[in-house]
């Protein structure tokens, strides 16, 4: 197996030096996700202010798969509008499920094609979406509390 | 420096195909056996015959396949009994795995608390206590941790040393006149430590509680004799041993079998059955309800028959040297530090560690690429990685089959790593 194509240089340096860490307030959503075969953890925060995502932090702990794709993704949906942010969640969903098929579209999902190779190890690809999961769940959670807010 | 053992390792290794097996261009050092162990060829092929020639189910048809088959069954019963040096076949009862097997006695504790009539050995109540220990698989403690809940009894743990032993000081403490049963694990798979058994045993016999032993990592690997070790019932799997998945033991002293309320029940475990009620058969069938896998334990007696011709003695004289190299190497590794005994005295080869803050999952995946198959995470011993600080280890086990130079492709191979992610 090639390495390199899983440990690209931009996964690295995103791993060793993580863009957006740290848990921050404000934040309507919180999330907590567990990787339960290796015991990675990331517990994830979304502002949402109007119909952007405001700020996304986090904290983790987990392998360099699931340390780099929080950090990249941080840089996708940070400041995006929520339904740009839930696009690039699709895409790169899709990506991961391609099993080295794909290749993902640089314009949309950034230093994220990096991941393509990843797709190929069925063992890792849940490393790759941890961080992706939490985000859409902490999404669903800030939507709900904002919502009931308006409500009331 | 090849140690003098009676274990000739190349022609063992002749036995096991897969270790011809190319990932890449380098042939695979298996070092993952405390997950699996790989199977020689006599199981394989013993397995083959049965399922070729002899097929039937067991214990109902006179036609000779199923003769055979059920003289292949109960002989294979017969072989393990004699492995582990059971006083009579009828004290092993073939399970699906160590945790079935584990299960299968905490669910006749659970059954007997709901029975009045049930033999107080096994009835639990609030106020009792079971023990068990902080380094645990969670096959031995979540069972446990149900049947706490579900009695109301309390559950304890002996902890662990910073040196990876168990804190034997605490036994007085953590077993008292309130335990009804202590369950513990004979070798711990993450940590590698072999527990001496007979502080544990001494402190329950008097205070009158039963003594399970989760021996899983143990029988594969040391010899173990269930007269000598005054346990009352040991759980150990197939797979670990050279033997096929699917079929695991739960050998019990026949009179506690005979107390116990079976788990599962169904086909193949009555005597007689009417539309109200059932009267059970006796130990084993009581337990063996359903078609069992029957060419697994096949498969099991010619593994035991295999590990029998090697001679357990030289098993674990190779493992204990192996355990002595792999730990020695491995502290010349900058950054490597070992979780759990530091020394191959009352230890097993299987040696966890991390490495300089790269994840376990990564040193893994470097080492795949370097065609070499290690565990990486938390082992199924989560309350062990709390007690040592880390989320997950990278563990190297080895067996029968492995050899000096395969841990030094190891050693170089984290070289590999830290370059990686440097």
């Amino acid at each position: 197996m090639n390495l390199d194509e899983l440990y690209q240089e931009v996964i690295l340096d995103h791993y060793k030096r993580p863009r957006g860490a740290g848990l921050r307030e404000p934040y309507e959503g919180e999330s907590h996700q567990v990787n339960p075969t290796c015991g990675d953890e990331i517990t994830l925060r979304v502002h949402v202010d109007g119909d952007k995502v405001a700020d996304v932090s986090y904290e983790n702990v987990g392998c360099s798969i699931s340390k780099a794709s929080a950090s990249v993704m941080y840089e996708l949906v940070n400041g995006a509008t929520v339904e740009d942010s839930l696009a690039r969640l699709a895409e790169f969903t899709e990506l991961m499920n391609s099993k080295g098929q794909a290749e993902g579209d640089e314009e949309t999902l950034e230093d994220a094609v990096a991941f393509a190779g990843v797709s190929k190890y069925p063992m890792r690809v849940k490393c790759a979406l941890l961080g992706w999961m939490a985000f859409k769940d902490a999404l669903v959670r800030a939507e709900a509390q904002t919502s009931g807010r308006t409500d009331a | 420096m090849e140690a003098v053992t009676k274990l000739d390792v190349e022609a063992v290794r002749a036995d096991f195909p897969i270790l011809k097996r190319m990932i890449g261009d380098r042939p695979i050092a298996y070092l993952d056996s405390a997950a699996t162990s790989q199977k020689p060829v006599q199981v394989v092929e013993a397995m083959r015959r049965f399922t070729e020639h002899s097929n039937a189910n067991i214990s109902r048809s006179v036609h000779t396949l199923g003769a055979e088959a059920t003289e292949a069954y109960e002989g294979a019963r017969a072989r393990v009994a004699a492995f582990i040096g059971a006083p009579s076949a009828d004290e092993v009862v073939f399970t699906k795995n160590s945790t079935e097997a584990i299960n299968l006695l905490a669910y006749a504790f659970q059954n007997a608390a709901l029975d009045p009539h049930a033999d107080p050995r096994f009835r639990l109540a609030p106020g009792d206590e079971i023990v068990v220990t902080e380094m645990e698989h969670h096959a031995n403690l979540i069972p446990w941790q149900q049947l706490a809940q579900r009695t109301g009894a309390t559950l304890k743990w002996i902890g662990i040393t910073d040196h990876g032993r168990l804190d034997l000081e605490s036994v007085p403490e953590v077993i008292t006149e309130r335990t009804k049963l202590v369950s513990f694990t004979h070798v711990a798979n993450l940590l590698g430590t072999v527990n001496p058994t007979s502080q544990i045993t001494a402190r329950a016999r008097e205070v009158g509680a039963l003594v399970g032993l989760d021996a899983s990592q143990s029988v594969p690997h040391i010899p173990v004799d269930v007269a000598e070790i005054g346990v009352d019932f040991i759980a150990f799997t197939g797979h670990k041993m050279l033997g096929p998945t699917g079929i695991g033991v739960l050998w019990a002293k026949a009179d506690l079998l005979d107390a116990m309320p079976p788990f599962l029940t169904g086909g193949s475990m009555i005597k007689t059955v009417t539309m109200e009620r059932t009267t059970f058969a006796d130990a084993p069938a009581k337990f063996e309800a359903g078609t069992p896998p029957i060419a697994e334990a096949v498969g099991l007696a010619a593994a035991v028959d295999y590990l029998d011709s090697l001679g357990m003695e030289n098993v674990r004289a190779h493992e204990k040297e192996l355990a002595g190299y792999m730990l020695e190497r491995l502290e010349t590794v900058d950054g490597l530090t070992v979780i759990g005994p530091r020394v191959p005295i009352g230890r097993s080869a299987t040696v966890s560690f991390t490495f300089d803050g790269v994840h376990p999952h990564d040193v893994g995946q470097v080492l795949d690429a370097e065609a070499i198959a290690v565990r990486v995470g938390h082992h199924c011993a989560k309350p062990t990685c709390d007690r040592f600080g880390v989320n997950a280890t990278t563990r190297a086990s080895a067996y029968v089959y492995n050899t000096h130079e395969e841990i030094d492709r190891l050693v170089e191979a984290l070289g590999k790593v830290r370059k990686v992610f440097s």
